[in-house]
């Protein structure tokens, strides 16, 4: 990149604002982007910052309600206020993006040949023929395995790391200037997520356009991209090369960002310690009608013959892709799908219980789940959910010692006690999940599951909860069965590793172990494609 | 495909037999019979009659008959409409039924369906609040109130348009009463596209047609509506069923010939065999509407399979 080149795309002065019923809201303050030919720029920052409503902004997408002001400049087109026909002449031609959602993104009801054709009959004027020719070339360019016959699939015949490459096709198609890669890896499993971001470092190499990257992964940053531009609540706090922000960040907030990657590790813990759960071939198998009239039906075993044995104070990692099968193993150990095999809670074989005989155990056994939003019931308030439990538990307990219990629950996962009137939806997503995590403390548990407890939360908040629940674990003697498929996460949390793949466990072993020297072909894939922070990749523009 | 509506008939012939049994059981259960009338008939007519009909025989002795006549494709003799066989009542009525319940379909759907696309594409602007407006007037006003309105308004004021009758089904005998029928449909129809609409525009692969600069008559064209139709698609299938096999409101009040008013003339005169008949000509409808939204919506969304 030579230093008097001119931005290929130039932000100045972006303003977005969307009207709600609760008012204007400010997405973006009049920021500043610039992005030069065939670099690599990401855009980082937590949700909320602003960094996607800046890129459809750019496209001309933000939703109805939303307006950008100030000027973003396409060479010397400025987009911002375009019409929509001279809009759609540098959208999918110049400009192009890929999304979040590979699963949603691609029209459900035609083929992909025909959706990857769209962009190059509406810009470049190609016959039907000649696009499909072109379908075919670009298909093969990102990897997809026999495109000629795969281009007449339709998207649900796919999976998701085949739909962004799709995606990614369809944003080739008309060789662009920009491509702009909103969250492009989030939604995938971790090894696919490593192989698309080799597929744009290595297109970038071979065909030279400019890669604008949305995220809020660090590990991505530091890997692919040459500048960075940090956003928090809509300003750009910090600009920089990539290497410059790690090693020097200068604002508070990008520091804050770098030390919220998970650290630190669990030492093991002893052999002395009473082993509290354990489950001995544990099978959960659902049955899958087969077709034709006659044929019956088969069983399909998401879970495949596990065991485990929980120690107390120990934390279990159960780390694999998505379908691996590690929820299912989670709620068959506290017996919330049918099983077979042997489930022991204490001296206790708690595998032939019926409902009835688990309830008095369901107080030591307990379970957080992974969606803040979706698991605490809209209308009641903080303190009746958490209480909720001891109603049953302990029903002797008066109206005012339940009322002291929450106040010491909520103080516990660190909440202000004064929340406890107050209802579900007006806490964040880092707050919900501790009011999860207080209702199920508050019952004094032996036992935790916690299924993906930090997958939906931000790198800051997932940091913030790891440490509670740690703390937790010191002062209550817990044990935890903890289900991610964020190695570092888990890495952070757990002593004793589970790697799970279709419903067998690939490898076991010490935290330590596991994460330095592992054994299994699968592990490695997973432990490299999570934890590796070499630079992926060198532009061709240098 | 071809195995599958097989299987689909397979599957709907017990439910026809289920549906025809408790029918046959329900209407037997009802107080009264076709020959109880306001003044009683001479016990020897009576008994007569009976034994003519059979009904001196255990009820499951007339059931097993009856499902032995209608082996034969024979309904049976109409008990209130002397001399008619219940299938000749059909014979004459059904094309009728179907003819005002076509149009009137059609219609609904092509006017609805413009109708709600129209008010999704304004959301929020005082064209979409007309539609919505409209939409719910049309649903909201019962069909008895807009036929006499209509028949007045055009029949007798205006004298356009005959105010009733059906006149051999000519042109301008079916316009009020096909427009009485289709009026609440439409507003039922615009509704429903509006909503599928807005939802699809929302969709995150319509906004990938946008992101990619596709001219908007593709992004709504090809990519919004496809999706928006799956619902009005699936709310077809009853519907049509219900439309063609006639309307008791309005054929009564516009004096048209259909099967429509054999629902109430039927139970209420406890005519057993055209209660019957016309339980089978809906049932019938039902199901094979069913089948053919089902076929429909496969061969628009590909991820519906058959097999």
């Amino acid at each position: 990149m030579s230093e008097n080149a001119k931005p290929i795309l130039a932000v100045r002065g972006l303003d977005v604002r969307f009207e709600t019923n609760d008012g204007p809201v400010q997405a973006v303050n009049g920021i500043d982007l610039d992005i030069m030919p065939g670099e690599t720029v990401a855009v980082v920052g937590e949700s909320g910052s602003g960094k996607s409503q800046t890129m459809m902004a750019i496209m001309g997408l933000l939703a109805s309600n939303g307006r950008a002001t100030g000027s973003a400049k396409y060479r010397d087109q400025e987009l911002i206020g375009l019409g929509e026909k001279r809009l759609n002449r540098v959208r999918g031609a110049k400009m192009t993006m890929i999304f979040q959602e590979p699963m949603t993104s691609l029209d459900p009801l035609y083929r992909i040949g025909r959706q990857i054709a769209e962009p190059l009959v509406h810009h470049a004027g190609m016959g039907r023929s000649a696009a499909r020719k072109r379908c075919i070339e670009l298909l093969r360019l990102v990897g997809l395995p026999e495109p000629e016959r795969r281009i007449d699939s339709f998207p649900h015949e796919l999976s998701g790391g085949q739909r962004q490459r799709v995606m990614i096709a369809m944003a080739l198609a008309n060789d662009p200037d920009i491509l702009i890669a909103d969250e492009p890896t989030t939604a995938l499993d971790v090894t696919i997520q490593a192989q698309i971001l080799e597929l744009l470092a290595d297109l970038q190499k071979r065909l030279g356009m400019a890669i604008v990257f949305i995220t809020h992964d660090l590990g991505v940053v530091r890997r692919f991209a040459e500048r960075v531009y940090v956003m928090k609540l809509g300003d750009v706090v910090e600009e920089g090369r990539t290497a410059a922000i790690f090693d020097d960040p200068t604002h508070d907030y990008t520091r804050m960002l770098i030390k919220a990657e998970p650290s630190g590790s669990k030492p093991p813990v002893e052999e002395s310690s009473p082993v509290l759960l354990e489950g001995k071939d544990v099978v959960v198998g659902f049955r899958q009608e087969n077709a034709g009239w006659f044929s019956g039906s088969s069983e399909f075993r998401a879970v495949d013959g596990i065991s485990l044995r929980l120690r107390r104070k120990q934390t279990i990692g159960v780390v694999g892709e998505s379908g691996s099968g590690k929820s299912t193993l989670g709620r068959a150990l506290l017996r919330l799908v049918h099983g077979r095999g042997t489930v022991r809670y204490g001296d206790r074989d708690i595998s032939s219980l019926d409902k009835r005989g688990m309830r008095p155990l369901r107080k030591e056994l307990q379970i957080v789940f992974q969606d803040p939003f979706g698991s605490l019931s809209p209308r009641m308030t903080v303190g009746q959910v958490i209480t909720e439990g001891l109603l049953v538990h302990e029903p002797d307990l008066s109206r005012r010692e339940r009322d002291k219990r929450a106040i010491d629950g909520l103080k516990d996962v660190g909440l202000d006690p004064a929340m406890r009137n107050r209802y579900p939806h007006e806490f964040s997503g880092g707050q919900r999940q501790r009011i999860a995590i207080a209702r199920a403390v508050i019952l004094k548990p032996k036992v935790m599951v916690l299924d993906e407890p930090t997958s939906a939360l931000d790198r800051s908040v997932q940091k913030q909860i790891v440490e509670l629940l740690r703390r937790l674990q010191e002062e209550h003697d817990l044990s935890y069965v903890f289900i991610s498929h964020d190695l570092a996460v888990v890495r952070a949390m757990s002593d004793y590793i589970l790697v799970m793949k279709d419903g067998k466990v690939v490898e076991e072993g010490v935290a330590e172990r596991i994460f330095d020297h592992p054994e299994k072909e699968y592990t490695q894939a997973l432990v490299q494609a999570a934890m590796d922070t070499d630079p992926i990749t060198v532009s061709a523009a240098r | 495909m071809f195995s599958y509506v097989i299987r689909r008939f397979g599957s709907a012939l017990p439910t026809l037999f289920i549906v025809i049994t408790l029918s046959f059981f329900m209407i037997r259960l009802a107080p009264g019979g076709p020959f109880d009338l306001q003044r009683p008939l001479d016990p020897l007519i009576m008994q007569h009659l009976k034994h003519a009909y059979h009904f001196d025989e255990p009820l499951w002795k007339q059931y097993l008959l009856y499902l032995n006549n209608l082996a034969h494709f024979d309904l049976g003799p109409s008990f209130t409409r002397r001399d008619f066989s219940v299938l000749d009542l059909f014979r004459t009525g059904l094309p009728v039924s179907i003819e005002l319940g076509g149009f009137a379909l059609l219609i609904a759907l092509v006017v609805g369906s413009i109708l709600g696309a129209f008010a999704a594409l304004k959301q929020n602007s005082w064209n979409d609040y007309g539609v919505v407006a409209l939409a719910t007037l049309g649903i909201t006003i019962p069909t008895f109130v807009i036929a006499p309105l209509l028949s007045l308004v055009f029949g007798v004021m205006l004298d356009w348009l005959p105010a009733g009758g059906w006149g051999g089904g000519d042109f301008s005998h079916v316009i009020l009463p096909v427009v009485t029928l289709a009026l609440p449909q439409i507003g039922i129809i615009a509704r429903l596209t509006r909503g599928a609409t807005i939802e699809a525009l929302r969709s995150n692969h319509v906004r990938t047609a946008r992101a990619y600069g596709l001219p908007s008559f593709v992004v709504v064209g090809v990519h919004a509506m496809r999706a928006a139709i799956l619902p009005v698609v699936s709310y077809l299938g009853p519907t049509a069923a219900a439309l063609l096999t006639g309307s008791v409101v309005v054929e009564t009040i516009f004096g048209v010939p259909g099967i429509g008013r054999y629902f109430v003339q039927g139970a209420l005169g406890r005519d057993y065999t055209l209660v019957m008949g016309t339980v089978i000509v809906v049932a019938v409808f039902v199901i094979v509407f069913n089948l053919i939204v089902d076929i429909l919506y496969a061969l628009l969304d590909p991820r519906v399979r058959f097999d």
